[in-house]
């Protein structure tokens, strides 16, 4: 097991104990939590787990900031879609599209750091945010290509779709979706490890290096803007894959559920809060902001009839007002858990 | 006499707008200990750092076991045998003591025997081995900036005031391993404030002023002569130890 996890062991009982019970409740989502709107999420989650660690490898161990991670993650998601369209359905297409887009996302990536990397890293982020902004809008113009705005519908094979019926086991049925939802958590699963692995490898040790100080990381004898070059590579490709993990999914791809800006924030948000350098971080950071997303709102709609009775209470607590509280709660676990939520837990404090 | 292994003539390097070397003129002869002495700001990190390339030299060339190194960048120097311990602890706090040592031995695994030496000339890095090295005290952190730079036989080494603000039985410590390094055989250039280690250890001198050498010679001779280090440094070293 701790080879499976490179050596990184989690260092606190109370994360390990979280961790299990998140794996596990995604590892028997479609039995545990049976229902489309579950499986939604935890596929959601399976899928951003991989995004924030691959943003982790950038952010937390490189110390880069890039604006640029929705765009490899749609560049991903988008390879599978018009590789499905133009292809056909089939597995031959999501492989061509898989491929091609991580192809593609690690090029964009190395021309962008070719040009951005060996100046400050302020200038790389500008750099991304405009080549980011410029594909989001070609991918809105070039609406033949790409369906603009409307974004594209395609078929996958037919075995991993809902019409794919299996029977039934443990009281749940059991269909193509169900087997869609199992590439996407080992899909993911592989990804993460994957990650981790490298992390934890000697070059991750020189990243986190250069991260900490790139005069003395040279002074040693390492080229910091190869070693860069190499992780913002890696870190698109890797995203691009759960980008095309989510075009396998959802069976759509639109410039508002893979490209937006919107995302990148949330990406950011759940690796600060879960904690930058760590990899778990991104699991339980994830994993957090994805059920409060999708459950937020119902919650408060239950205790706000639950309070009804009350003044003022049943108000703040309307659902409408979800995301002032998904604010209010961001800003509170930042606030105590500066470190992320995994720092706090290694270091208790 | 063989070839020096280092020398600069004529090094200009400039910081910002400032000019701090103004014609460096440095010989660093093999197999022994240059000391760079001055008072404070006078360049003498400036000069270390010219070397290793962290500050690009305006003129002037620096002549690097037969080749001229000015063009080099920083890490094909450091691969070229230049190790270098900066005077501000140069750790990387992060990383556990282990992935430090391992981290700068660029050519492959480190040496189990030379990691057997520096284990016995610095006892803490065996202890705290797999502690992070940002939570060692700062005689260790100054152990293990040393020891990085030890844990390849390195051609020259550049060492920067490896015992400021250090409790004086770890100014030993490190006195007792550059000692150990020197016998070695090692070339090394020290910047050292402490008159006592910097004479114990000094084979050659070069006094800085204003952004030049403007003396070299024997550690003998300036050692012995009062006056001639009143006159170079302001002070005496007999009267500073």
């Amino acid at each position: 097991m701790l080879h499976l996890l490179s050596g990184d062991k989690p260092r606190s009982v109370v994360l390990t104990i979280i961790l299990l019970v998140i794996l596990i409740s995604l590892a028997f989502a479609p039995f545990l939590f049976p229902g489309v709107r579950s499986l939604e999420t935890a596929a959601r989650i399976c899928i951003f787990i991989v995004l924030v660690a691959s943003y982790d490898l950038l952010l937390g161990y490189s110390g880069i900031v890039s604006f640029a991670h929705t765009m490899f993650f749609g560049l991903g998601a988008y390879g599978v879609a018009l590789s499905s369209i133009h292809m056909g359905r089939g597995y031959d297409a999501l492989i061509v599209g898989t491929v091609l887009g991580a192809i593609a996302a690690a090029a964009l990536a190395w021309l962008i750091a070719l040009f951005s990397l060996r100046v400050r890293a302020i200038f790389f982020a500008m750099i991304t945010l405009a080549v980011a902004s410029a594909v989001a809008v070609l991918v809105s113009q070039l609406s033949g290509l790409t369906g603009g705005e409307d974004g594209l519908n395609y078929k996958i094979p037919r075995d991993l779709t809902p019409a794919n019926r299996l029977g039934e086991f443990l009281g749940v049925k059991v269909n193509g979706k169900t087997l869609n939802y199992y590439l996407v958590f080992f899909g993911s699963a592989a990804l993460f490890l994957l990650l981790l692995r490298v992390v934890n490898s000697p070059f991750g040790r020189v990243l986190q290096a250069i991260r900490e100080n790139d005069f003395r990381a040279e002074a040693v004898g390492y080229r910091v803007v190869w070693y860069r070059t190499v992780a913002t590579c890696l870190s698109a490709a890797t995203a691009a894959l759960a980008g095309s993990l989510f075009a396998i999914w959802l069976r759509y791809v639109g410039p508002d559920t893979t490209l937006s800006f919107e995302i990148m924030l949330d990406i950011l948000l759940m690796v600060v809060i879960g904690g930058m350098g760590t990899m778990y971080g991104a699991i339980l950071g994830a994993t957090l902001f994805v059920l409060a997303q999708n459950y937020l709102q119902t919650l408060m709609g239950a205790a706000s009839e639950a309070t009804h009775s009350l003044p003022l209470v049943p108000h703040l607590l309307d659902p409408d007002r979800w995301l002032l509280w998904l604010g209010v709660l961001f800003v509170l676990s930042v606030y105590f858990f500066p470190t992320g939520i995994v720092g706090r837990l290694r270091n208790g404090r | 006499m063989s070839e020096p292994l280092l020398t600069l003539s004529g090094v200009y390097t400039d910081i910002d707008q400032y000019h701090i070397l103004q014609g460096v003129d440095l010989t660093v002869p093999r197999g022994a200990v240059t000391m760079l002495l001055g008072r404070n700001g006078v360049g003498k990190t400036t000069t270390l750092r010219t070397i290793i390339g962290h500050w690009k030299a305006k003129a002037g060339s620096i002549m690097y076991d037969g080749q001229d190194i000015v063009a080099m960048a920083t890490p094909a120097r450091a691969r070229a045998g230049i190790g270098f311990v900066p005077e501000d602890m140069g750790i990387f706090a992060d990383l556990t003591v282990e992935e430090n040592m391992i981290l700068a031995a660029v050519s492959g695994a480190p040496d189990p025997a030379r990691l057997d030496w520096l284990f016995g000339v610095f006892p803490p890095l065996k202890t705290f081995w797999n502690s992070q090295a940002g939570t060692l005290s700062g005689g260790q952190k100054q152990m293990l900036s040393i020891a990085r730079a030890m844990i390849e036989d390195r051609k020259l080494y550049l060492i920067d005031e490896p015992t400021k603000g250090l409790a004086p039985a770890i100014v030993s410590t490190m006195a007792g391993a550059l000692r150990d390094l020197k016998e070695q055989g090692a070339t090394i250039l020290l910047v050292e404030q402490n008159f006592a280690v910097a004479k114990a250890l000094g084979d050659h001198v070069a006094v800085m002023e204003d952004g030049k050498i403007i003396w070299t010679g024997d550690m003998a001779t300036l050692s012995t002569d009062a006056a001639l280090q009143e006159r170079l440094m302001g002070l005496s070293m007999e009267a500073a130890q």
